[in-house]
């Protein structure tokens, strides 16, 4: 058991860190070193720009999606190359959220049923951000039960046409590629009639209306589609075979092991240690340390939990289902944490904005965070994917498994 | 980076589980629960032979001398079979303060006995209520002789030797204290058995009457070897709640997956897989927790006493929810004596309190990650 680096491992880090310092934005460092979950800004500066810009020079030196095949644009690097990477890339990691779902499950999804041909003209683009994906699974009538989606694609000729409407699509309004999910024979069983596709999203027919959240800001967005057209070519795997091809896209969603999940944290701690209550420092009160605690070991449990998944995964092994743990502790972590960050500044916590304590910070937090544990997952059906994958406890009854899908009920009542 | 145990010692852990599943089954831990002995003497004999007592004691004093990480894995698996032996007592407090503060005498004379089972060392600590702290120590040493009360000294009632803290000062500093050692066999130390909520494990009265002792480490140093042998005995049984928590979460499992109500296995109802997903999580992050503890127990690393209250809490909480939750899935069964359940249970919140409670090492960790923070 060590932290060590192997001498190969030493001299990747030195080479990644001596990169990273002559080429980084440190301009912006300050900036996303201080951005937190509901806030990130870098002043005087559009962060999509940026982010394209660093990913564009990190593809041109070598170092863009370390993990994938040169030929499409990566390194061939090894898993614990990619972490070290992480590790000495530090708050520009930050800039990559706008390409998670591509690099981490459009592209591999690419990867596993693209022609060799499209493999090579449309990865190396995606790898170095000049194109940005999205993924187009959710549907109003589809979240968790995302086999429960309705949007149409019908064969006309050697082109579907593609009805329907999606939501929560992550960065749809900037992004030029999609995966796509769509219905091809809704007289069989829910599962059984899905294709999936991968087309342009200034395809004519597809408009993009963006989601005003809870928390007022806009990240997601809904996507129409009416009359759409996909040439048959750029079909991902066979004819209602799309639910087994979402399996690889989500399956190597959790692959994306070590990036870290953002608890809220170390920005308590700091805010404690920092914050004067009537009798002294909030972290000197008996109280605020039994919570500070609690949440520690929480943080702490899952910095850990990954490094133990990531020397599996060097020596070879798959990571399982067992890494869902991570989202489900961190959502629910991050909304308490914000929370008890504005009951620690009394009646002002109400108050939000740059002029608010800690600079709104965690008022911010508290609002985006119910996003958090429904995302990528609710926490429901995570804990489901733990009982049943990792415990072996038996799966819900279906009730609609083995009915066509235009016969299962489409309201609660009446 | 490796951030796992090595083949051997999956090895060793597996070894350790099989002879455990073999030589101490539930009805093992019922004979002492039930008070029949007071611990179980075949199992210990047995574990001395399979070198398990000794096996981070060096082999200059009749250790094995393989490690703290061997140790560890050990733990884990004494942890999940319950064993009603005093492990914990002889192997991760006694031994380790004679190994960290005896001088050669000392470890020559005990370390061997204890490695081969035939002498149980305990650390008597505490006297009454209250968590560790130096001020608490009112048994006091005036030249080689020791007057006072300790309570509750794990194992006080079977252990041959005990590592004692008294005040040897009274400056109100943390140098005040000192460490004896005390053969409990010898006149002036009466010891009475106290019931405890898990009487699978002893606990003791131990009253010294002029009572003969020698001075284990240098005088005033008492409070700072206590200190790094708490932190030490938080990894180690740190390891054992995990054991405890896992099993707890497989007998909530198992119990989930054979019981029908309703027509239907009561696994299937998420109302019992989210509790068992959740348990399942509390477990893990325990894991990892008690992973990097030993890394820093066995590396003697700087960042012992913090990753050891990471550790403590983390398995804490994890036993304390798997075992509660494992009689909740249950149901009635769970709160029978018949039923294994409450031994886990039992374990649990003793476990969570022998070493200090949870608040107290809630507070100590925050007051450690201050001070790294602050450095």
């Amino acid at each position: 058991m060590n932290f060590d680096d192997t001498p190969q491992e030493a001299a990747f880090r030195a080479e990644a860190r001596a990169w990273i310092a002559a080429n980084a934005p440190k301009q912006y460092e300050e900036d996303l070193k201080k951005s937190s979950l509901g806030r990130t800004e870098l002043k005087g500066a559009n962060i999509l720009e940026v982010a394209k810009a660093w990913q564009k020079k990190k593809a041109d030196a070598g170092w863009a999606c370390l993990h994938w095949p040169k030929e499409y644009g990566g390194r061939g690097a090894t898993p614990i190359e990619r972490v070290i990477w992480q590790q000495e890339e530090g708050a520009f990691g930050k800039l990559s959220g706008i390409f998670i779902i591509g690099h981490g499950m459009c592209g591999p999804t690419m990867m596993a049923y693209a022609g060799e041909e499209q493999k090579r003209s449309y990865l190396p683009p995606l790898a170095s951000g000049e194109k940005v994906w999205c993924q187009l699974f959710s549907e109003p009538a589809g979240g968790s039960d995302v086999a429960g989606l309705r949007t149409r694609a019908e064969k006309r000729g050697d082109n579907w046409i593609i009805n329907g409407q999606k939501i929560w699509t992550s960065g749809a309004h900037y992004s030029d590629y999609g995966i796509l999910l769509t219905r091809t024979d809704p007289n069989v069983p829910k599962h059984k009639g899905l294709t999936m596709f991968f087309l342009d999203m200034k395809s004519e027919g597809v408009e993009i209306k963006p989601i005003k959240q809870a928390n007022g800001q806009s990240d997601f967005n809904e996507v129409y589609f009416t009359d759409v057209k996909i040439p048959d070519a750029q079909r991902l795997g066979d004819v209602n075979d799309g639910w087994n091809v979402s399996l690889t896209t989500l399956m190597n969603e959790r692959m994306s092991i070590g990036a870290g999940v953002a608890t809220g944290f170390p920005e308590l701690f700091e805010f404690c240690s920092n914050l004067m209550l009537e009798d002294g420092l909030a972290i000197d009160d008996r109280n605020v340390r039994a919570k500070l605690a609690h949440w520690a070991v929480r943080a702490s449990g899952l910095k850990y939990t990954s490094m133990r998944a990531i020397s599996a995964l060097s020596k070879g092994e798959r990571p399982g289902p067992e890494n869902s743990i991570g989202k489900l502790v961190a959502g629910s972590m991050i909304q308490d944490v914000a929370a008890y960050a504005l009951d620690l500044q009394g009646a002002a916590g109400v108050l939000s904005g740059p002029e608010a304590e800690a600079a709104g910070k965690f008022q911010a937090m508290l609002l985006r965070a119910p996003g958090t544990r429904v995302e990528g997952g609710t926490d429901e059906i995570m804990r489901n994917i733990i009982a049943e994958r990792v415990l072996g406890l038996p799966g819900d009854i279906r009730v609609d498994k083995d009915v066509p899908f235009n016969k299962i009920p489409t309201r609660g009542r009446g | 980076m490796n951030f796992d145990f090595s083949d051997e010692q999956k090895q060793l852990r597996n070894e350790a589980r099989k002879f455990l599943a073999e030589k101490c089954p539930p009805k093992a831990v019922r004979t002492v629960l039930d008070g029949k002995e007071p611990y179980d003497r075949q199992l210990w004999k047995g574990l001395a032979g399979m070198g398990f007592l000794g096996v981070a004691i060096p082999e200059e004093f009749g250790g094995a001398g393989a490690g703290h990480l061997e140790l560890c894995v050990i733990a884990e698996e004494i942890g999940r079979a319950l064993a009603p032996v005093p492990f914990s007592s002889s192997v991760y407090l006694a031994a380790e303060a004679i190994l960290m503060a005896g001088d050669d005498a000392q470890k020559q004379k005990w370390l061997p006995l204890i490695a081969s089972g035939a002498a149980i060392g305990t650390l008597a600590l505490f006297e009454g209520k209250g968590n560790p702290s130096p001020q608490a120590i009112k048994l006091s040493a005036s030249g080689d002789s020791l007057n006072g009360v300790k309570k509750p000294v794990p194992d006080g009632a079977i252990a041959d030797v005990a590592v004692v803290a008294a005040r040897t000062g009274s400056s109100g500093r943390e140098t005040d204290i000192s460490l004896f050692l005390v053969d409990l066999k010898a006149d002036g130390v009466e010891a009475k058995s106290l019931t405890n909520v898990d009487p699978s494990r002893g606990q003791a009265e131990l009253t010294f009457r002029n009572c003969r002792a020698e001075p284990l480490g240098r005088a005033g140093e008492g409070w700072s070897i206590v200190s790094q042998v708490l932190d030490r005995a938080a990894v180690l049984m740190a390891f054992e709640q995990v054991g405890g928590a896992d099993r707890a979460l497989e007998m909530g499992r198992d119990y989930a997956l054979d019981r029908i109500a309703f027509g239907r296995p009561i696994g299937s109802f998420q109302a019992v897989k989210h509790m068992l997903a959740d348990m399942y999580v509390s477990a893990t992050l325990a894991r990892s927790n008690c992973y990097y503890g030993a890394w820093a127990l066995s590396t003697n690393a700087s960042e012992l006493p913090e990753a050891a209250a990471a550790a403590r809490i983390s398995a804490t909480q994890a036993f304390q929810h798997c075992a509660k939750n494992n009689i909740q899935v249950h149901g009635g069964m769970g709160f029978t004596w018949e039923f294994d359940c409450h031994m886990y249970y039992r374990r649990a919140n003793a476990t969570a309190l022998g070493l200090g409670s949870l608040s107290y090492w809630e507070d100590a960790l925050i007051d450690r990650m201050r001070k790294r923070n602050a450095a």
